[in-house]
Formats: structure tokens, sequence, C-alpha cells
């Protein structure tokens, strides 16, 4: 029971924090991906967060854990691209379903979620050297 | 001028550990304010100060030797948040009631730092003298 925990937390904060930056910046990437085939397309990428307990009995304590990474369901969008080489025998060829408009708000999102974290991690690094120096 | 030396520290040292565990738990809302179904909690600090005054946690003693010491305080009673705009994945965490909380929290924490070692300052004075 210290301080300490408190780095645990955020850690684990600041790490699917990333990964769902990360998924972002995949789907973003790949916002124009085309494929000729409508299961091969990209498909937005999305994570799963959860409660972890980050190994401690202490009722209080509750870090993120990234579950998984999900692909959504929505339909790939149908364009019709006769001149495309991937394009099928109707000429269309399907591009990713990625939302740009939900990617920018989970970047946003994901980026303040981020920052707290980090504010977090830095006070408490500073109550921590505080609490050490305590007497001195 | 407290007369036992265990004394001298006037809760202070227990409201350390309160604000400590109340830290925590702001801490772990914030790390989980986007993640479904979780529910905000906090520490009531009154009563977590209470409890700790009351009883606080002793370690074990199994032999005569052994020093009854005032531990850590107790895991105090976690209280859940009333959301005022709960949302939909049933998250009710508030980020910026939290950051308010984190903040309240550690200057609560600094300042039972500054009481505690104001008087550690004191009382080593008093044993040295002027010096």
């Amino acid at each position: 029971m210290s301080l300490t925990k408190i780095f645990d937390i955020a850690g684990s904060a600041m790490s699917a924090q990333s990964v769902r930056l990360n998924a972002t910046a995949s789907n973003l990437a790949n916002v124009n991906s085309v494929s000729g085939d409508p299961a091969a397309v990209y498909r937005s990428r999305q994570p799963v967060f959860s409660v972890d307990s980050l190994g401690s009995d202490s009722p209080g304590v509750a870090g993120v854990r990234v579950d998984d990474v999900v692909k959504t369901t929505a339909e790939p969008k149908l364009v019709h691209m006769p001149d495309h080489p991937d394009a099928d025998e109707n000429g269309n060829v399907y591009t990713s379903n990625v939302n740009v408009v939900d990617e920018m708000v989970n970047m946003i999102a994901a980026s303040r979620s981020y920052q707290n974290s980090v504010e977090v991690a830095k006070v408490s690094k500073e109550l921590l050297l505080r609490t050490l120096s305590l007497g001195q | 001028m407290p007369t036992y030396i265990d004394q001298v520290f006037s809760g202070h040292e227990r409201s350390l550990a309160v604000n400590r565990q109340r830290l925590e738990v702001v801490a772990s809302n914030l790390a989980n304010a986007e993640t479904p179904a979780y529910k905000a909690r906090d520490v009531d600090f009154r009563s977590a100060m209470r409890s700790a005054e009351a009883e606080g946690v002793t370690l074990r003693t199994t032999r005569p030797g052994h020093i009854a010491e005032p531990g850590d305080a107790r895991p105090a009673s976690l209280h859940y948040r009333t959301a005022n705009q709960p949302s939909l994945d049933g998250n009710t965490v508030d980020s910026d009631k939290e950051k308010a909380a984190f903040a309240e929290a550690s200057t609560r924490y600094q300042a039972s730092l500054t009481f505690l070692s104001q008087r550690i300052r004191g009382l080593r004075l008093a044993i040295t003298g002027s010096r």
C-alpha cells in the first residue's frame, strides 16, 4: 500500500489509450483502402476496454486493460470504379468502413484521457518525492 | 505541546493514509473514464478518518516481544458516485469532477506533509537546542 500503485493505474490507462490511438491511426491511414472482395477490405478496428484490478486486493484500485481489438461490423462502402484494377465483374470496388468523424472524436478523447493520466502520474511523483524527504 | 511522542503527529499520519487511498481511487476513476460499465467511486473522507482514528489497524502480534504498531488506515468505506449525466455505456465517470477531486486530495496530502515536517522540525529543534 503506497503511492506507487497510482503509477500502475496511470500506466495501465496510458497504455490502453495508446492502443486506442494506434487503432485510430491505423483506421485513418486505411480510410481509402479498397478491395474487390467485400470480405477482404479493411475494417475499422476498435479496442475494448475493461477494468483490471492490477493484482491488488484493495477495492479502490482499478486499472484499465485492453480486452480485445475488434473489427467493426459496419458494411464496407460500394464504389463504382470500372477502371480500378481490383474492380469485380460489375465494375465495383469496396472501400473501408472507417468513419472519419468517429475516428477524429476517438483521437481527441484518447489524447485527453492520456493527458489526464500523465497529470496524475506527475502529481503522484511529486507527492511521493515530498513524502520521501519528510523530516529532512 | 503533546505529552507523548506518539501523539506528536496529531492525526496527520492518518490523514496521509486516507488521502493516499483517495488519490488511488480517484486515479482509478480517471483511468477508467472510457471503460464501459465502470462506476466511479470515492472515499468518504470523514468516515474514513473516523474509522482510522477509532481502530487504527495494528500489526499482528504473535509473540510477547512484538510491538503492536499503528499501521496503514483501514480500507476506507468506498461509495459510488451519483452521476449527473450517466453515459449510454453505463460509465459514470465525470472527468472534470475527478480532476477536481484529485487536486483536492493531493493538496490535502501536501498540507498534511507540511504539518508533519514542521512538527518534526520543531521536535528536532527542541531536542538539539538552538543548533
